[in-house]
């Protein structure tokens, strides 16, 4: 076992050797630009992108022609919000979001409230799952796009899109959801969930990085979104620029290892985070965040009370995890998305977010437990706080110096 | 972000770690910050009667600069009479530590916490207790 153990897979995933061996050749001898139409250097990139697509398309249910290729999710959430707000103005300027949404999508809503549009951005329970009759409540006749996550980056719930995409449309809106988290790791089909546009990126499932889908509904209905990079027309003219053949033909090969590894491989890690949280679990106050049925198989978000996340994971040494708190930036905020569960600032500052992969072993998993254990109770031993709970100090009746 | 040597040393060994007797007329206490900030360091002094610290004890919620900083703090106190330990500047913490400009907070609530556990030793042998500077955090 090597170390340091990586467990933040829903930060980035390493790319799967058998991408890398696909996408090589596209470096080299097959380096030509996919949009030469008059040469077979264009033709063998073309094939290469082709191919890609059909992979993709695979993997989500969708055809070839549904899929915009883009530098990322970032941008596709940006095109998709954006392109939607311009190409239906003339039905209503109204969009549904969620608190809990990547900032790609909450500040790409936030530019668009400058600019005009109404914005709705619903809480969510404190299990993360948004309520169904507060959507419902929230949509008007000026509403055109609803846009909420399918799987949550930071805690893992999975929104009920299907329901969601039910109540969108039958307002006439469309149904939008950042599916970075999700595809490749849990079967996503764009006609079963009734989903109009997608956002995913390749490298959260072992993909390169720099490479992208939005999914754009072609039929029931027909959606359009405005160009938000003008040039060629490349991309049936809603993304202009030269395609990234060697990554888009990676993003391919990634797709099609999920499609047919990714029954096997949920239930490796499910049973992997399973162990790992509930080892974790054993220590006293500590508290997995997020509905724990609703949720992506390789995602465990626990607050360990009475320690500092960023210190923590200072004692996690050998462990790349992440945490919700926020020590290293100027406002001290720790996760809006933690928050908005409507967790106490001092838990979210406690947090650890383990994202498991397809590298995970069951040998570093264990490791991770034990190394957590120690961490947490080295940094309980030096924190004021846990003598104080432990000696049976109310903390909320202390008057802190706030700062 | 890398932390500097001396920071995980205290970290990894933090220095003077402990609880002394708050209510004891020669210990000072000082808590400071807030469980919502992410940072709460508890130091105390245990001063005799010459008003020199002898002992020093910290515990702290917080980032691995703040458990250093305040670490650091209970060595820079010990054998300081109250008045010399008024000297201690955050950004004496800063230089030792090599802290990044995001984490001078840290320092600043090492400062905070010497002052107020001075300033509880102060107020409880009958001294004037000493102007705290605003925080400036």
């Amino acid at each position: 076992m090597e170390l340091p153990i990586y467990l933040d897979n829903n930060a980035t995933t390493p790319l799967d050797p058998r991408v890398l061996e696909a996408m090589l050749p596209y470096f080299t001898n097959k380096f030509g630009n996919a949009a030469s139409r008059n040469h077979a250097f264009g033709w063998v990139a073309e094939e290469g992108v082709d191919y890609a697509r059909e992979q993709v398309a695979k993997l989500i249910g969708c055809t070839e022609k549904e899929i915009i290729f883009t530098s990322g999710a970032t941008e596709a959430d940006n095109l998709a919000i954006k392109g939607v707000y311009e190409m239906y103005q003339d039905k209503g300027n109204h969009i549904i979001t969620v608190t809990t949404e990547h900032k790609a999508v909450l500040d790409t809503c936030k530019h668009l409230e400058k600019l005009g549009a109404e914005v709705t951005y619903l809480q969510v329970k404190a299990d993360g799952l948004i309520d169904l009759k507060e959507l419902e409540a929230a949509m008007t006749e000026k509403t055109i796009l609803v846009s909420v996550m399918y799987g949550n980056n930071e805690i893992g719930v999975i929104q009920p899109v299907n329901e969601i995409s039910a109540i969108a449309h039958k307002f006439g809106a469309l149904f939008m959801t950042d599916a970075t988290q999700a595809v490749g790791k849990i079967p996503v089909d764009v006609n079963a969930d009734g989903i109009d546009l997608m956002a995913f990126t390749a490298h959260k499932m072992y993909g390169p990085k720099g490479v992208g889908v939005l999914y754009v509904r072609r039929k029931n209905p027909r959606v359009k979104v405005t160009a938000q990079m003008d040039g060629g027309g490349h991309e049936r003219g809603m993304r202009s620029g030269t395609l990234n053949v060697p990554g888009i033909v990676g993003l391919g090969k990634a797709c099609e290892i999920c499609r047919l590894e990714m029954e096997s491989e949920a239930k490796r890690l499910s049973a992997l985070r399973d162990k790992l949280e509930k080892s974790l679990n054993e220590l006293e106050e500590s508290y997995v965040n997020g509905n724990v049925q609703h949720r992506l198989p390789h995602v465990a978000n626990i607050s360990f009370k009475y320690v500092e996340g960023e210190g923590l994971m200072m004692a996690m040494k050998d462990l790349a995890v992440s945490s919700g708190s926020a020590c290293t930036s100027a406002s001290l905020e720790p996760s809006y998305v933690l928050k908005s569960l409507g967790l106490s600032d001092d838990l979210a500052h406690s947090s650890i977010r383990f994202g498991l992969g397809r590298f995970t072993t069951e040998e570093e998993v264990d490791y991770a437990i034990q190394n957590t254990k120690n961490a947490v109770n080295h940094l309980r031993n030096l924190s004021p706080l846990w003598e104080m709970f432990k000696e049976g100090v109310d903390l909320s009746k202390i008057e802190w110096t706030a700062h | 972000m890398a932390y500097s040597e001396k920071v995980i040393d205290h970290y990894t060994n933090p220095r003077n770690v402990g609880t002394l007797n708050k209510d004891s007329k020669t210990v000072g206490t000082g808590l400071v910050g807030a469980p919502e900030c992410g940072d709460v360091m508890r130091l105390q002094i245990e001063v005799d009667e010459n008003h020199m610290i002898t002992d020093a004890k910290f515990k702290t919620f917080g980032c691995g600069s703040a458990i250093a900083s305040s670490s650091l703090a209970t060595e820079w106190l010990k054998g300081k009479s109250i008045d010399e330990a008024l000297s201690i500047d955050n950004m004496d913490i800063v230089e030792e530590l090599a802290l990044p400009p995001v984490k001078i907070h840290c320092s600043v609530l090492a400062e905070d916490a010497i002052k107020s556990a001075i300033n509880d030793y102060r107020v409880k042998n009958g001294l004037e207790a000493i102007e705290l500077p605003k925080s400036h955090h």
